[in-house]
């Protein structure tokens, strides 16, 4: 039998290969994301307030609700034909099924941050401060992705068997994703102005901490919520 | 083996011992027992309602029972993997997924049941089931009575000694049919006890051992096969099913 982590790899695998074959939930991401930051920048009264001061925002904004139409799609594919009884009826731990859908939406809110950010500096005409600005900013990106997949993917298992699943995720999920978009908007803000990365490290050292928080215990509750 | 399991002093392939499960107030099975050994095959008749498939969720791991036991391979379920590494169920649904191909979603079943050769065991089952010709659609693109085999196929890969089987003739042709028969006597063959859940009498008491008739919740007739006539059998299952009803 694969052990936990072999069994969350095979899960996560299934399904981007199942995402990468209809490629539905990460279309309407990207042009989620796109056409919101459009919006965004119309709207936007530049002689008011300051790009620095909107696009951390706008940013967070958007890959909170596109992560969320990635989460919700990816216990749905679950949903038709019963396919998680194939999983729950798998000599594997419950947890591993958790932490192959998370490792999967990991991918996917990753995938729409690599497109999402080089549009909102495009737009908002901000420099990403050098190599070592970048590579803060990737590091954020890569936390604050995993905050909030540790927490989505746990009430996306459990709203997706409800009638209003697609109300109830982001009502159950955004109060929990706070502590992640916090820090993440505030890093992102002195990245993009160019600060001294040294600045953003207690704010991305918070974010880590949330991390290993959410991700712990997400993956022990994970089994509660699918045990019948 | 898990710490919550418990091994069964008898080793009998299933046991079930005053099995209740209950949904609020509503007992779906109501103190059901019996014992199945290797090559057994349980047969369950009732009408729609009766508890027939809460009972088979039951046996693979799916719902906790309530109160009661039941084992299978000597661990008491729910079990964990242990347990369920020893079990092959196929529902209503085919719990496959329509966008990998009949081959993939075998071979992903062969891989979480830790089967040595996933690829070699995935072609084996096909080839049983008559699907190798369609290995590689999409099982979207298959009909309802094709995608029914590849169920099957993807519930045994990994050769369980216990095999639940839920309606498993409903929606397959003659030849998916004949293909389930001889996949299931190659099962039985083997050692596995099956126990299955159905509406038609005929095609459950060709293969059952055993043969029980199951009306709110429990067991109103269970019997060896043996001895059985089919027509009367047949006639005092509509007299049952109508004093139910």
């Amino acid at each position: 039998m694969p052990d936990a982590f072999g069994a969350a790899l095979l899960i996560a695998r299934k399904d981007l290969a199942i995402e990468f074959r209809t490629r539905t939930a990460f279309f309407s991401a990207v042009v989620f994301a796109l056409l919101a930051i459009v919006i965004f920048f119309f709207a936007w009264d530049p002689t008011a307030v300051a790009a620095s001061d909107l696009a951390p925002g706008v940013l967070w904004v958007i890959f909170t609700f596109a992560g969320l139409l990635g989460l919700h799609r990816s216990f749905g594919v679950e949903l038709e034909d019963r396919a998680l009884d194939g999983l729950l009826g798998a000599p594997i731990p419950r947890h591993a099924i958790y932490l192959g859908k998370a490792m999967a939406n990991l991918v996917f809110v990753l995938a729409i941050e690599v497109i999402a950010v080089p549009a909102v500096a495009l737009f908002y005409d901000m420099p990403l401060g050098g190599f070592a600005g970048a590579a803060a900013l990737a590091a954020l990106m890569i936390l604050a992705a995993i905050g909030l997949v540790a927490v989505g993917t746990l009430f996306a298992a459990m709203s997706v068997n409800t009638r209003l699943g697609e109300l109830l995720l982001p009502m159950l999920s955004l109060p929990f994703f706070v502590p992640i978009v916090v820090p993440a908007a505030q890093t992102t803000a002195r990245l993009l102005l160019g600060r001294p990365v040294i600045e953003s490290v207690g704010w991305l050292k918070i974010l880590l901490a949330f991390d290993l928080v959410f991700v712990a215990a997400c993956t022990l509750a994970f089994p509660y919520t699918i045990e019948d | 083996m898990a710490t919550s399991a418990i091994v069964a002093e008898a080793r009998h392939a299933v046991e079930v011992e005053a099995l209740v499960r209950a949904f609020g107030p509503r007992r779906a099975v109501d103190g059901v027992s019996f014992a199945l050994d290797a090559g057994d095959c349980l047969a369950v008749f009732g009408p729609n309602g009766a508890g027939k498939t809460t009972l088979l969720r039951v046996l693979a791991g799916l719902l906790r029972p309530t109160r009661g036991r039941a084992s299978v391979a000597g661990v008491a379920l729910p079990g964990g993997p242990e347990a369920r590494r020893h079990i092959g169920f196929i529902s209503h649904a085919s719990m496959l997924y329509g966008a990998l191909s009949a081959r993939e979603n075998v071979e992903l079943a062969a891989r979480l049941f830790g089967v040595r050769d996933p690829r070699r065991a995935a072609g084996r089952v096909l080839e049983v089931m008559r699907m190798t010709p369609r290995a590689d659609t999409p099982v979207r693109s298959l009909s309802r009575g094709m995608q029914q085999r590849v169920s099957i196929a993807r519930a045994t890969v990994h050769d369980p000694t216990v095999v639940l089987l839920d309606e498993p003739f409903t929606g397959l042709d003659a030849a998916g049919a004949a293909a389930l028969s001889a996949a299931l006597g190659i099962l039985r063959q083997s050692g596995a006890a099956l126990v299955m859940v159905t509406h038609n009498i005929e095609e459950g008491l060709a293969l059952a051992t055993h043969a029980a008739v199951m009306t709110a919740g429990t067991f109103a007739r269970y019997e060896p096969r043996e001895g059985i006539d089919a027509r009367e059998y047949a006639d005092a299952y509509r007299t049952l099913v109508t004093l139910d009803a």
